[in-house]
């Protein structure tokens, strides 16, 4: 959208802002491509040697494919490539917004323990036995996984509310939640049969493996809810990067937009953590890659993230089943791997001193 | 058309920190400065009106009753522009003072690029609009803020010490802006600020608190006297109102202890 203007205002504000927005547009769009690119090699990649050609053909048109190529594209592959860019546009929207109420860049479901809550959760519902019918087993996992996840959301607010309370504080309190339930976690493992203790390993590692449509499915749902919630809230949660007291001098109530986004981030955390296990990282670098590319105004900095996320998890999807050629490796494991030295470079590399 | 504090009492944690704070009154078109040493309670006033601080009582603006309106609907009347400046959010100049108009007033996108960039101008930062906020000095942060405020257009505007982390040029600058502001616009501007030379040169009528108390209000003329800053600020001061050049009030000696 290019608007002609006058030689007079060449240099202006108003066009040195529209060019910063059109520069920010095409980084979105080239990191959004550059995932899609991602996903097809996601698709293509797998132990089936088949050629790209013939899984991409089989995406386009899957009534001329072959009975195994189809049930291999269609019922497996397309499901993981598509949960791990809904799982990681989960995450990192969860990390980007907790950042952001918490006033803290070392804010994400993980480190604050609700991922480790979510797992409880999700170990409860299994080791309890609960569930027979697939379906019904999954929405109850993602039911029990959202509770615990809610309560330790609520703990953390609960203690955001407190006057003189600090950021550290908060930080504290959520690695405490997270030892606690990483406790809860692995008792729950030593007291469990041989057979549950399998599944609670896939929690505790993080695995695309047992993706199907039906988990996308209520994962979409899950961001479909919340990211409406995010995008309403766009301007109010931008000025709470100002201070709380700025935010409220504007108007904002800002117990009740924590307490709203922190909802949302525990939904959004427990719908990944139930359907692919506890997934560090992406919810803490997706958001801080895309504050050093695109700033912090949530109109481009929430698809930034979102998109960082949704890359980061499948290109380690892709890594996750080429790294050991047999082997499908956990990706809770990979991402932290692969993940951090760059997270640490990106930050040596930064002169922005971000957090006041 | 003006603010009237007809009665105002605010505890913090229990403690009285502004008592029976009433008969004060603010005009559009002029600058009111709020006096007083530390501590006396000119933050929590200024929070106080704006909603940020529970109190009791009774504040009219317009004749409309503030205290029964939530903090969105006195937002879109007042605004507050506290002491602290904010962290250090990535966003660059431009967005950050967009961000102040886009939380207060609606309308269209392209009129609220043209707006932001008048109030760039107006308080010479256009050429800073790329700038990021981490990256700029205090006295550009604060004058970043100022144009936070005034862009939202408010009817009464309350700044906190607003001038506190300015060089003297820029002091000069953002409260003659402000004084030119306030006529232009017609709207009430409190002040709270500790430099009671500007305060006289600047303000036309003046509140001045010990305590959490009204120690004094009226024109500057009338509460800077010698005996009233012997008891509220407890200094000698030489006060002066030359005809042709501003006044000046310098402080000689403290006499004793503020005792808060």
């Amino acid at each position: 959208m290019t608007t002609a203007m006058p030689d007079s205002f060449a240099a202006d504000s108003v066009t040195r802002y529209r060019l910063r927005r059109r520069r920010q547009r095409r980084l979105i769009l080239g990191v959004g491509v550059l995932t899609l690119v991602m996903v097809l090699v996601d698709i293509s990649t797998g132990p089936g040697h088949y050629p790209l050609r013939d899984v991409l053909m089989t995406l386009v048109a899957p009534g001329d494919a072959s009975e195994a190529l189809r049930v291999i594209v269609w019922n497996i592959r397309l499901p993981v490539a598509l949960m791990a860019i809904v799982v990681g546009v989960s995450l990192a929207l969860a990390g980007a917004e907790m950042q952001t109420i918490l006033n803290n860049p070392l804010a994400d479901p993980f480190t604050l323990g609700i991922s480790s809550a979510a797992s409880v959760g999700a170990a409860l519902a299994i080791t309890l036995g609960v569930g027979i019918v697939p379906f019904a087993d999954t929405l109850l996992v993602t039911g029990n996984a959202f509770l615990l996840a809610l309560a330790a959301s609520l703990i953390i607010w609960g203690v955001s509310r407190l006057r003189g309370v600090s950021v550290q504080t908060l930080v504290l309190m959520g690695i405490a939640i997270m030892f606690f339930f990483n406790a809860m976690l692995g008792l729950m493992q030593y007291v469990a049969s041989a057979e549950a203790l399998q599944q609670l390993v896939f929690w505790s590692l993080g695995s695309l493996g047992k993706a199907s449509w039906d988990k996308v499915g209520l994962a979409t749902l899950a961001l479909c809810v919340t990211l409406p919630v995010f995008l309403h809230a766009g301007w109010r949660l931008t000025a709470l990067r100002l201070g709380d007291l700025h935010a409220q001098a504007m108007g904002i109530d800002v117990a009740r937009l924590r307490l709203r986004i922190l909802l949302c981030c525990s939904l959004l955390a427990a719908t990944a953590v139930a359907f692919v296990g506890t997934i560090g990282f992406v919810g803490l670098v997706g958001p801080h890659i895309a504050r050093l590319l695109v700033g912090e105004d949530q109109r481009v900095f929430l698809p930034m993230s979102a998109l960082s996320g949704a890359l980061i998890m499948s290109v380690t999807s892709i890594l996750s089943k080429t790294l050991v050629p047999g082997i499908l490796l956990p990706i809770g494991l990979l991402t932290a791997l692969i993940g951090l030295p760059f997270f640490v470079s990106l930050i040596l590399r930064s002169r922005k001193e971000m957090w006041g | 058309m003006t603010l009237t504090l007809e009665r105002l009492d605010c505890r913090l944690g229990g403690t009285p920190v502004l008592e029976g704070i009433a008969g004060l009154e603010a005009r559009p078109g002029e600058i009111t400065a709020l006096v007083g040493p530390n501590g006396a309670g000119k933050s929590t006033l200024l929070k106080a009106i704006a909603g940020l601080e529970r109190a009791d009582g009774s504040l009219l603006l317009h004749g409309q009753e503030l205290m029964t309106l939530s903090l969105e609907r006195r937002a879109r009347y007042l605004y507050y522009l506290p002491q602290e400046l904010g962290s250090r959010a990535v966003l660059n100049v431009f967005e950050a003072v967009l961000l102040a108009r886009r939380t207060c007033i609606h309308e269209s996108h392209e009129r609220a690029l043209r707006k932001v960039q008048a109030t760039l101008q107006a308080l010479e930062l256009e050429p800073l609009a790329e700038r990021e906020l981490g990256q700029l000095s205090g006295g550009q942060r604060q004058r970043v803020a100022i144009a936070q405020a005034v862009t939202r257009e408010p009817s009464l505007l309350l700044l906190d010490e607003p001038t506190s982390a300015l060089d003297l040029h820029h002091q000069l600058q953002v409260l003659d802006w402000l004084s030119r502001l306030a006529a232009q616009r017609h709207i009430i501007v409190i002040i709270a600020i500790h430099d009671l030379s500007l305060a006289a040169r600047f303000a036309h009528h003046m509140w001045m608190l010990k305590a959490g108390r009204v120690a004094a209000s009226g024109t500057p003329g009338d509460v800077l006297t010698h005996a009233r800053l012997r008891d509220v600020y407890a200094i000698e001061a030489h006060i002066e109102w030359p005809d042709d050049e501003p006044p000046r009030i310098t402080p000689l000696t403290a006499i004793h202890s503020l005792g808060r």
